[in-house]
């Protein structure tokens, strides 16, 4: 029988792996010493984080400019509220979009609906595929706009636990 | 930076279901032929390069807390100060200038809805500019990472 670890561990957990993994042979080895554990005990919980669908990934988290991907485009689209599953679910299925995400319309000031990310290493060409996919998917006549990004002021992972204090610098 | 034939098969195979066991390493190692050490040495050579931000999981926002995309609309001569200002809130792990109106883009992550609010209002006071909330209502596509072979 493997102890849950308590509340302060998980927190303090959480703020370990947003951070990382340690690049050692035992990394849960050192995790566990970290927060006071046994790295049963943090193993555990990793794979009931995992069950529990608290990971979209585990793995490399790559910052696509160093490898040369320099074109990031966010595609956006003003898809009819009806039409936007199937639309959403069609382009999540394209290749080299990314992500494919819903978010909501602020209207008067935005109006796009439908929200998709293209890495690519050449601007012209990533212009190209995205005018490709639209008339594929017969799309092109939909409101949309292609915004590439220009500068990266700042890219690292979420920070979502709380620090085990819950004073929060900005609260 | 080139990346190598190991190097390309670790980035294609492992953006995603690295194993969850004691030596997580060692096996990816093994799935991909090499030693443990030439794995390392890759890893380290990406990060070096800029091109690795960590290894591990990356969080659900809509499990893990609360998250939204934020614009801004910044006049250019004020840009590089406001993204300044922005990138200073450790919630903030994305903060990209766009082509657009609404020129300044960035994620906001934190434990709770309120908390990222808070946030959008305490920049609104201290820019004078409205930003857009965006939180993500549904997700298409499960994140995998990128493909090296995908792209143009």
């Amino acid at each position: 029988m493997i102890a849950p670890l308590n509340h302060e561990q998980l927190l303090d957990l959480r703020q370990c792996l947003e951070r990382g993994l340690p690049r050692v042979s035992r990394p849960y080895e050192d995790l566990a010493e970290q927060i006071g554990a046994h790295h049963l005990q943090v193993l555990k919980q990793m794979q009931q984080w995992q069950e529990q669908g608290l990971f979209r990934r585990v793995g490399l988290v790559l910052n696509h400019r160093a490898l040369g991907y320099v074109a990031n485009a966010m595609l956006v689209l003003d898809v009819p509220d009806a039409l936007i599953d199937e639309v959403g679910q069609r382009l999540a299925r394209a290749p080299g979009i990314t992500l494919c995400y819903q978010r909501p319309r602020r209207l008067p000031h935005w109006r796009y609906n439908l929200f998709c990310m293209v890495h690519g290493r050449e601007r012209a060409a990533v212009q190209a595929q995205i005018q490709a996919l639209l008339d594929q998917h017969l799309l092109a006549d939909l409101p949309h706009h292609l915004l590439f990004s220009t500068r990266m002021f700042k890219q690292c992972g979420g920070r979502f636990a709380p620090p085990p204090s819950q004073v929060w610098a900005h609260g | 930076m080139e990346l190598d034939e190991l190097t390309a098969r670790l980035i294609d195979r492992y953006q995603h279901g690295m194993p969850l066991c004691a030596e997580p390493y060692l096996e990816m190692a093994n799935t991909l032929g090499c030693s443990e050490k030439e794995l390392m040495a890759c890893l380290q050579r990406l990060e070096l390069a800029g091109a690795l931000s960590r290894v591990g999981p990356v969080f659900d926002h809509s499990r893990a807390g609360a998250s939204t995309l934020a614009a801004l609309a910044v006049p250019a001569e004020r840009l590089e100060q406001v993204a300044a200002r922005i990138s200073r809130y450790p919630e903030v792990n994305h903060n990209y200038a766009r082509e657009h109106h609404y020129n300044l883009w960035f994620v906001l992550t934190g434990p709770n809805r309120r908390h990222l609010e808070q946030i959008l209002e305490e920049l609104e006071k201290d820019t004078g500019l409205v930003p857009l909330d965006l939180p993500m209502l549904t997700s298409y596509r499960i994140d995998l990472g990128f493909a090296l072979g995908g792209h143009p």
